[in-house]
């Protein structure tokens, strides 16, 4: 295990966690162009390299019943990891769904440079903002669809009022 | 920079397991395993070739404190093990004879219901087949066999014969020198050779 710079603070450390967690969650739900084409713009030379393979597996998915009933198995997914080192020491790690092994390493890199203080900013702009704005439509859209499926149900006529 | 393991890992680890598997049916053999790793000194390469092999987030590391941090570091990096608060509970301890002297006792020796549950010792030797002789006989020897390490722990023969009385529990013992490894399972009787 790594000793990262701890901060005493513990309410600041569950920030940059916090933070970090939001960071690798859109990383880990971009489209490979979204990744390559900033990071090949932004830094052509980033030099990562992998401490580990790219290795493709299975985690068992859990599920639960209207989002409080009791957790079972619903299913394996396959995933894809990639953990890289930049030259300046950072570690970047993503698991992404699918088999797509460039995409799991360029969002390993996305997560390494993010770590970085001089490319976070950057990282925010080029990479995060945009797929937060797809993700974001993709979301309004589909909630615009349902919504125009929507039946409300509502009584014309109660029998009894005409007797 | 952090060092790399394994470039394939699923084969790599197959191979070794392989060795290690070998060595430990047979005890006194000594195989060749982890010639590729470089992992950060002093660990030597089949030891860190047979836990990187063998361990994993489900058995707890004891590695004694003769070796720096970066060892326990790339360790646990790369197999994901946790890190056992004391010997005797470890499912895998690496110590180096020279340094720390090897008690088998203060490792885990397993319980009645699961004898499994005992510690594999790693023990890095500064050579293997040459030192101190020591005839082994038991199951996996036809008659007898032997082996040679250094520098070795001065009891050792007593310290053996102990861990033996306790089967089925007991520590099994993987010695590891460069990019060479033998096993002495719980199971092998060792006498000192007479000169």
């Amino acid at each position: 295990m790594t000793t990262t710079a701890t901060s005493a603070d513990p309410h600041a450390r569950n920030a940059n966690i916090e933070a970090r967690r939001r960071a690798m969650a859109l990383i880990a739900r971009a489209r490979l162009d979204e990744l390559a084409r900033p990071i090949a713009k932004g830094w052509p030379a980033h030099g990562a390299r992998d401490l580990k393979p790219v290795e493709s597996g299975l985690v068992m998915l859990r599920g639960r019943v209207g989002g409080d009933g009791q957790p079972f198995n619903l299913g394996e997914a396959t995933v894809t990891r990639a953990v890289v080192e930049l030259p300046t020491g950072e570690r970047g790690f993503a698991h992404i769904l699918g088999r797509d092994g460039e995409r799991a390493r360029l969002a390993a890199i996305a997560d390494a440079l993010w770590q970085r203080q001089d490319a976070r900013a950057a990282v925010e702009a080029t990479i995060l903002a945009p797929v937060g704005q797809r993700l974001a439509a993709d979301e309004a859209k589909a909630r615009a669809e349902t919504a125009a499926t929507r039946v409300d149900f509502f009584t014309l006529v109660r029998g009894e009022d005409d007797a | 920079m952090t060092a790399l393991a394994f470039v394939d890992p699923v084969f790599e680890s197959q191979a070794v397991f392989r060795c290690v598997m070998e060595a430990m049916a047979r005890p006194g053999t000594i195989v060749s395993c982890g010639e590729a790793l470089a992992p950060p000194a002093p660990l030597a390469p089949a030891g860190a070739a047979a836990l990187l092999t063998l361990a994993d987030f489900e058995t707890p590391l004891w590695i004694a404190p003769s070796f720096p941090e970066a060892v326990g570091d790339y360790l646990t990096f790369h197999t994901g093990a946790p890190r056992a608060a004391a010997p005797d509970r470890a499912a895998f301890a690496l110590v180096d004879l020279a340094a720390d002297g090897l008690t088998l006792a203060r490792f885990a020796q397993g319980d009645p219901e699961y004898p499994d549950r005992s510690t594999t010792v790693v023990a890095q030797a500064a050579a293997l087949g040459q030192g101190e002789r020591f005839s082994l006989a038991g199951p996996g020897i036809r008659g007898e066999a032997a082996l040679a390490f250094a520098p070795s722990p001065a009891d050792f023969v007593d310290q053996w014969a102990a861990n033996r009385a306790g089967f089925p529990l007991g520590v099994d013992l993987v010695l590891t020198a460069g990019a060479r490894l033998a096993a002495l399972p719980r199971a092998t009787a060792i006498a000192r050779e007479a000169r």
